[in-house]
């Protein structure tokens, strides 16, 4: 068992360190396209950490949907406003900026997460190793008792950002 | 495995980057790419929070996958108007669209 949990550590490790190498990828890279990359792998380094955290099909979404089709959206945006890509784009107040996001994390750190959860010795292991299956989510997504309304407000929601990014982004000259 | 609180550690340095990525960088695709880092951080945590203390049940999970939704729906919206916008100003720099200003 020790080699397993071993593993599982340098498991996390890894994709913890792919996460947020691709994340300061993102923040750092003058060049956008070459951001739009590095935001992949930090969504892949994600993906990796919902298998390690028993989530497979959120795995599997975080794969298609994210990398498959919000970082390609990206990409497409990126060469659409191509011009403005290969200047050294400037940042603006990026001391400043740094202070606030170091200060941030700080914070989050030394105030909530290790005085609650870091010294609690409840919570360094899960309750339990039965853990709801894909098939559970999925009836309970369409069950009346579960999640069947905020299913459909969703599904409505995605229609509207649809349309409303097609008539957002029209041409306006074939306007009436 | 390893507990709990190394994922929301993890979790809230990817918060913060994201931060920074919104906060300081000056192409509008690049803030909201910082948004996209923000609202996976706060999947990983939401994920982890539901593994470790209530895997038998389905909320963390369902709330992980609308967060997806959101997600899918802002960046729709958000890069159409970031295009109307280059279009329409030559500029993809948020602060330059300042046409409501009064």
């Amino acid at each position: 068992m020790a080699d397993v949990s071993f593993s599982i550590a340098l498991a996390f490790v890894i994709f913890s360190v792919i996460s947020l190498g691709g994340a300061l990828g993102v923040a750092l890279n003058r060049n956008l396209f070459r951001g739009t990359i590095w935001l992949m792998v930090s969504l892949f380094g994600a993906a990796g950490l919902y298998v390690l955290l028993s989530a497979p099909f959120l795995a599997a979404v975080q794969i298609l949907v994210y990398i498959g089709a919000i970082a390609i959206l990206f990409t497409f945006a990126v060469m659409l406003t191509r011009s403005l890509t290969q200047v050294r784009e400037r940042f603006t107040r990026v001391w400043a900026n740094l202070v606030v996001a170091v200060l941030l994390f700080v914070l989050l750190i030394i105030g909530i997460i290790w005085p609650v959860w870091g010294s609690n010795p409840d919570l360094a292991q899960p309750v339990s190793d039965v853990v709801v299956s894909t098939t559970d989510l999925g009836v309970a997504l369409v069950d009346r008792n579960g999640f069947v309304l905020p299913f459909e407000v969703a599904s409505l929601l995605l229609t509207a950002a649809m349309i409303g990014a097609i008539v957002i982004a029209r041409e306006a000259d074939d306007e009436v | 495995m390893v507990p709990l609180w190394m994922y929301l550690v993890v979790s809230a340095a990817l918060f913060s980057i994201g931060t920074f990525t919104v906060l300081s960088r000056r192409n509008g695709v690049a803030v909201l790419m910082g948004v996209e880092l923000m609202l996976n951080a706060v999947n990983i945590n939401i994920v982890a929070f539901w593994r470790y203390t209530a895997p038998t049940e389905v909320n963390g999970l369902a709330f992980a996958a609308f967060i997806f939704v959101i997600a899918a729906a802002e960046a729709a919206v958000g890069l159409a108007i970031i295009i109307t916008v280059y279009r329409n100003r030559h500029s993809v720099i948020p602060e330059e669209a300042d046409l409501l200003r009064g």
